[in-house]
């Protein structure tokens, strides 16, 4: 069975290569090659899967050794590959998902001239993910993690024509930079403490090293995990990161690339567990970016951006409960896996709601379109329902476990992150009941535009409407399969250890305050959009709203800090370099210039110029050669 | 110094007296090598000095190397130096002015720190074995250096062979001008001058109307001006053509006066005559 | 008299000989200051060969004869092909660097 994992990683990383080097001559049949491959993937993926389902906890860890690929004394990189619980729920997430949004790109991409290069990208992507979470040690996982990382620059960028698109595909691609950096020392300072960096030595070593190596360790880890999931300070890409084509949107930054900062503090749990400075941290992060982009979700109107915002405050809960250590650490990735499907339905909705209006993202331009397109309304509906916490639809399981996990931290940190996570609830039940709102009921606000172009709004092809069916399906029954009877906690508890923690207040407590503010959101909600029609030009605002507009002033702040303290500190290192550095070699190079501009004189090319020359030596010879004597 | 060591250094008186008034000579003819004009001056001040170097050696005993050195040295190789003045066609003199800034008074100053120094260098040397030549030249000079030639420096003779060989080689080598072309014929250089249209016939000889007919005399115009054609161009280009043209008209003069005299015409000179000699003067 | 005299006669040749080299033009010229420095040499190896009695330093002498005589030979052709080219004998003239 071992033998089945590199096939998992084989199957898209042979159709990436077959798609981009394959050249015009299947363009007709490309995306159906990536489609099938990554099905192809998805399926060993189950087999795997019921092969792990049918042996003992203890013995569901299958290592797949393939080569070593530094064989250096004292530096030994393997490439092996390793599915455990852990590694497998993120396989099924990955294949699952992405074979999903392949099938869906197929028709969203139907008119794209270079969809035979999309799916290469995609297939490469879905490739460098499975590399990600399978790899067994930190510097294969880093290969993934860069794999991704170009993946996702790539896809960003795909309508590269669009400035807006090839900007910030750079943005992203340097964004991340910051936090590869951080993962990269990470992985060098490991190696300096343990000599090794597999997972199992690593992990198993953490008590032999100090603690306040592990704290830089696990911070520099929580660095690349804000780069890679958008979590403040390092979150300014992902709401540009929109310009993607939307399956990119769904499959790359929302159901699962971003979602890998979770998997690495989880993954590195013991490390983190072992330096609880960093644990806070980690919490303080997630608290913060699940509010910030909650703010940010409301006041969007791009329907992507606000979606965006939306992914960032869910990452936000998962890093929260990641940071909570054993007490959360199953809830993260369980929250993980359903926000994977509700948010990838959304994105795949919002998605073929674009299609049908010519391509607007505007809500402001949309309204009354669940008579339109049906299918995309009750999909997207039942992942709206999923994402607030309805009662007994996926999300409802997931983040109110999250809810009670951070009260049970206990003491006055208990309190306030337990209080931000409902805060949290509150304003994503505003947010996305604004969403739903301004879309799908109303009064139809869309006008031709300036070239007489009228939207008529349509439902999706089948291709397209297919895997947001399947995926609304996951967003109602995933949280209840894990969550009822815990079998998501007993299956993962092997890798990530449980806690139950001790809540200050009962479960059912926290489960009655969510529902509260779950109806004082959508109350709220209700009353500014649903009531009264959605003004066509979005009205000035507060200072809050026009902030969280700008995303809260993020690129204006890393405008400030980042780029003028750049520009500051370059403009200063350059004035150095011109006056000193130039002036002490710009002044040696004139005093040799000019040393040699009157040396030169003596080379005159006369014979009997030199013959002076040799003769006065000859006498400075003879010279010495009598002082010595007489010495 | 001398006085310490007299009674074991000494030479003759005789050889002293030589010393002192050739030595001078010699030293005299080392400067005006240095210091004439004109290169053919500085050859044969040098073939002097040389001279008097050889008259050195054998006081010295060195038998072999004196004759030698007056016939390799002074015999062959000035005379060479006397041939290549020649050949190259030196301009009458040489100028003394020195054209490079400085170089003159570096050169002496370095020539006479040199100087100072040798002669320091020689005085405080301790030069207190003085053997003489009696034993050494016992079986006769010329065999004694034989003997060591051909025994103990056998191999730098043999070297000095082959260095000899490559000289004249080399020499042959450096001065050897490559033919590129067949040289004209007496019929296509004829061709040539009628093609130019200038000096149709042959260039005019030296020496008409003059009195001599020696190559650097200038031969005269029927005017009584003389002609650069008629001399070879090198002598031209060394300046060395004796102008005549004076003397020449003085002699013709004196020559029809004899001649009237003979035949008893006692008519004065033609007027042109006197003009012209003036014009000359 | 001291023999030593002869070095002394043989130094003051030598330093003519240099200094000549140095502030002549002509190339010819320069060449005989040359043979002048050799000669000079010469009369200090013959001295030598006197003051220790032995032969030797006549034969170096002459080994600096023969050597001289090629050195000669050599030299002149070099003049004379400077002259043909240059048609100056000059060795200022040779000089092809800018000031």
């Amino acid at each position: 069975m071992e033998n089945l994992i590199a096939l998992l990683v084989a199957a898209p990383l042979l159709g990436a290569v077959v798609l981009l080097c394959g050249g015009r001559r299947l363009d007709a049949v490309g995306h159906w090659i990536g489609t099938i491959l990554s099905s192809a993937s998805f399926v060993i993926g189950v087999v795997l899967f019921t092969d792990l389902l049918g042996k003992n906890a203890e013995h569901r860890t299958l290592m797949q050794h393939l080569w070593t690929w530094v064989p250096v004394e004292g530096f030994q990189a393997d490439v092996t590959f390793r599915l455990d619980q852990l590694s497998m729920t993120f396989v099924l997430l990955i294949t699952g998902v992405g074979s999903l949004i392949h099938l869906y790109s197929v028709g969203y991409m139907e008119h794209d001239e270079r969809r035979r290069r999309f799916f290469g990208y995609l297939n490469l992507f879905l490739a460098a993910m499975l590399i990600l979470v399978l790899a067994d040690n930190y510097l294969l996982l880093y290969v993934g993690w860069e794999g991704v990382g170009l993946a996702s620059y790539l896809l960003i960028g795909f309508w590269q024509h669009k400035p807006s698109a090839a900007t910030a595909a750079k943005k992203a691609f340097l964004v991340n930079r910051v936090g590869d950096m951080g993962l990269s020392i990470a992985i060098m300072l490991m190696f300096t403490t343990f000599g090794t960096f597999a997972f199992g030595p690593v992990l198993s070593h953490v008590g032999d090293a100090s603690e306040g190596k592990l704290t830089g360790i696990a911070l520099m880890l929580l660095l690349a995990a804000c780069g890679k999931s958008a979590q403040v300070p390092l979150q300014s890409w992902l709401g540009d990161a929109m310009e993607g084509p939307t399956p990119v949107s769904a499959l790359i930054h929302a159901a699962t690339m971003v979602t890998a900062g979770v998997y690495l503090i989880v993954r590195s749990g013991a490390i983190f567990n072992a330096a609880p400075d960093a644990q806070l941290v980690v919490t303080v992060v997630g608290a913060v970016t699940l509010l910030f982009g909650a703010i940010v979700g409301c006041a969007k109107d791009d329907i992507k951006k606000a979606l965006a915002g939306s992914t960032m405050s869910q990452i936000g809960y998962m890093v929260l409960a990641a940071g909570l250590g054993p007490i959360g650490y199953v809830f993260a990735i369980m929250h993980l896996v359903t926000h994977g499907f509700f948010k990838a339905g959304l994105f795949l909705g919002a998605g073929s709601v674009m299609h049908g209006m010519n391509d607007e993202v505007d809500m402001r331009k949309y309204g009354g379109l669940r008579k339109y397109m049906p299918v995309t309304f009750i999909t997207f509906g039942l992942g709206y329902l999923a994402i607030i916490g309805f009662p007994g639809l996926s999300g409802f399981f997931s983040k109110d476990k999250i809810i009670e996990a951070a009260f049970a931290k206990g003491g006055t940190e208990g309190w306030i992150l337990g209080g931000a996570a409902l805060l949290g609830a509150a304003i994503t039940a505003f947010y996305m009941t604004r969403v739903m709102l301004m879309t799908f009921f109303g009064e139809k606000r869309w006008q031709p535009d300036e070239n007489g172009n009228e939207p008529h709004p349509h439902e999706s092809p089948k291709t397209m409407t297919i895997p947001m069916i399947v995926l609304a399906f996951g967003s109602v029954f995933a949280g209840g399969i894990f969550g009822i009877g815990d079998r998501f906690l007993h299956w993962l508890e092997p890798i990530t250890g449980h806690e139950e923690g001790n809540s200050p207040v009962s479960a059912l407590t926290v489960t009655l305050a969510t529902m509260v503010v779950l109806v004082i959101g959508v109350g709220i909600a209700w009353a500014q959009y649903g009531r009264k029609p959605v003004p066509a030009v979005a009205p000035r605002g507060s200072l809050l709203t026009r902030a969280a507009r700008r995303d809260l002033l993020q690129d204006d702040f890393n405008h400030v800090v980042l780029v003028r303290g750049g520009e500051h500190l370059t403009r200063s290192l350059v004035y150095v370099d011109h006056t000193l550095v130039d002036g002490v070699v710009n002044g040696t190079a004139a005093s040799m210039g000019g040393l040699s501009g009157r040396l030169r004189k003596l080379q005159n090319g006369y014979a009997r110029s030199y013959a002076v020359s040799m003769f006065g030596g000859a006498a400075i010879l003879v010279a010495a050669t009598l002082l010595m004597r007489a010495v | 110094m001398s006085a310490q060591f007299a009674a074991a250094y000494s030479t003759s008186t005789g050889e002293a007296f030589q010393f002192w008034i050739l030595g001078t000579v010699a030293v005299i003819g080392a400067l005006s090598t240095v210091l004439m004009k004109r290169a053919v001056h500085s050859a044969l001040s040098l073939a002097g000095t040389m001279i008097i170097l050889a008259v050195f050696y054998l006081a010295n005993g060195a038998y072999f190397l004196g004759i030698v050195q007056i016939v390799v040295y002074t015999g062959a190789i000035m005379m060479l130096f006397l041939f290549v003045v020649m050949l190259v066609g030196v301009t009458a003199a040489d100028s003394l002015t020195e054209t490079i800034k400085g170089q003159r008074w570096l050169a002496l100053l370095c020539g006479l720190g040199f100087g100072v120094l040798l002669f320091a260098g020689i005085g405080n040397a301790s030069l207190t074995q003085f053997d003489g030549l009696g034993t050494a030249n016992a079986n006769g000079n010329v065999e004694g250096l034989a003997a060591l030639i051909f025994t103990k420096y056998v191999f730098a003779f043999e070297i000095t062979g082959a260095l000899l060989i490559t000289a004249a080689v080399g020499a042959m080598v450096l001065t050897h001008r490559e033919r590129t072309e067949r040289p004209k014929t007496q019929r296509e250089l004829s061709e040539q001058r009628v093609r130019d249209g200038k000096h149709l016939p042959p260039l005019p000889a030296p020496g008409v109307y003059a009195r001599h007919n020696a190559v650097d005399v200038q031969g005269l115009l029927p005017d009584g001006t003389p002609s650069e054609l008629t001399v070879s161009k090198t002598l031209r280009d060394r300046g060395q053509i004796r102008d005549v043209s004076s003397e020449a008209l003085n002699d013709l003069r004196a020559l029809e006066q004899r001649a009237e005299e003979r035949l008893e015409r006692t008519e004065i000179a033609p007027a042109n005559l006197k003009r012209t000699e003036e014009a000359s003067k | 008299m001291n023999p030593v005299n002869y070095l002394y006669l043989s130094a003051l040749l030598f330093t003519i000989g240099a200094t000549g080299v140095l502030i002549r033009r002509n190339a010819i010229v320069v060449f005989m200051c040359i043979e002048l420095m050799l000669n000079a040499c010469n009369l200090a190896f013959v001295t030598f060969s006197r003051m220790h009695g032995n032969l030797d330093g006549q034969v170096i002498a002459f080994f600096t004869m023969v050597v001289a005589a090629a050195e000669v030979v050599v030299g002149l052709a070099i003049i004379v092909s400077l002259f043909r080219s240059r048609h100056s004998a000059s060795v200022d003239d040779a000089s092809l660097m800018k000031l």
